[in-house]
């Protein structure tokens, strides 16, 4: 038997499979940050139903709060990775040439993370002011 | 005619939609309304972060009708992806794979949708006092 498969082990001959070529990593990926988003999203519409209407002293004075900051960084940071890697499997899905579809990952991955980064900074300079 | 009864694929003009196969694209549907709301979300905090002037125009915008409609539509996204996420979730556990139970929560997470999009926005405009 190991003489038919030759050297490779088992792990060697499946890693880098899948349309991405990468393995099992996006699949886990997105289900990690989706268990992760139950709680963080649930706590951020809570949120925002609570400071519907809100002025930016009240929304600043929530912000100030060491917790409520650190969950909104955590739901950020969460929700871009699972939304990043969900568009991913869209694109894959329904755009056939490859140039485009890399092309259309790449803007995504690049906009997602620009997105979450002006996200944080902002959640910092509405905690700490100016 | 082919000779072997084949299965072909499904012509979607004309195939009566199922309710396992109307859920799994919605959710597809949903996740990407809602990474287009993520813009909004980034456009709200930018404001608040840049002062209070552009602060009170971003809250005019959210609390204008076509604003209230968007907020009301991502809401409706946001239940149905969570609950439905949580239907996938649960089915990568192998757990509710017989079609009797993939109908059964598909309607659960179809009503969910409805009541806790409705609740969240009734609890809202009572924490604001009106409209």
């Amino acid at each position: 038997m190991a003489n038919q498969r030759g050297l490779r082990n088992e792990l060697g001959r499946v890693r880098g499979l899948g349309s991405a070529k990468e393995g099992v990593g996006h699949w886990w990926h997105q289900r990690l940050t989706a268990i992760a988003l139950i709680p963080l999203s649930l706590w951020f519409v809570a949120s925002l139903i609570c400071i519907t209407g809100a002025d930016r002293a009240t929304v600043a004075h929530w912000l100030g709060s060491p917790i409520n900051l650190g969950v909104m960084i955590l739901f950020i940071g969460a929700l871009f990775y699972h939304a990043v890697l969900g568009l991913q499997v869209v694109i894959e899905d329904y755009i056939h040439g490859h140039g485009a579809r890399m092309a259309l990952i790449v803007l995504v991955q690049f906009a997602g993370f620009a997105l979450a980064m002006a996200a944080i900074i902002s959640l910092l300079v509405i905690a700490f002011g100016h | 005619m082919p000779s072997h009864p084949r299965p072909t694929s499904p012509h979607l003009q004309i195939y009566r939609p199922q309710l396992t196969a109307v859920t799994s694209i919605l959710h597809r549907i949903t996740g990407v309304v809602l990474a287009i709301g993520t813009l909004a979300l980034v456009y709200w905090l930018v404001a608040a972060a840049m002062g209070d002037q552009s602060f009170d125009t971003a809250q005019v915008i959210a609390g204008s009708w076509i604003g209230r409609l968007a907020l009301f539509g991502w809401t409706l996204a946001f239940f149905y992806h969570l609950f439905n996420g949580i239907r996938h979730l649960a089915w990568d556990a192998g757990w509710g794979f017989e079609l009797p139970d993939a109908y059964r929560s598909g309607w659960a997470v179809i009503i969910g949708t409805v009541v806790l999009t409705l609740l969240a926005w009734i609890i809202g405009y009572a924490a604001r006092g009106g409209f």
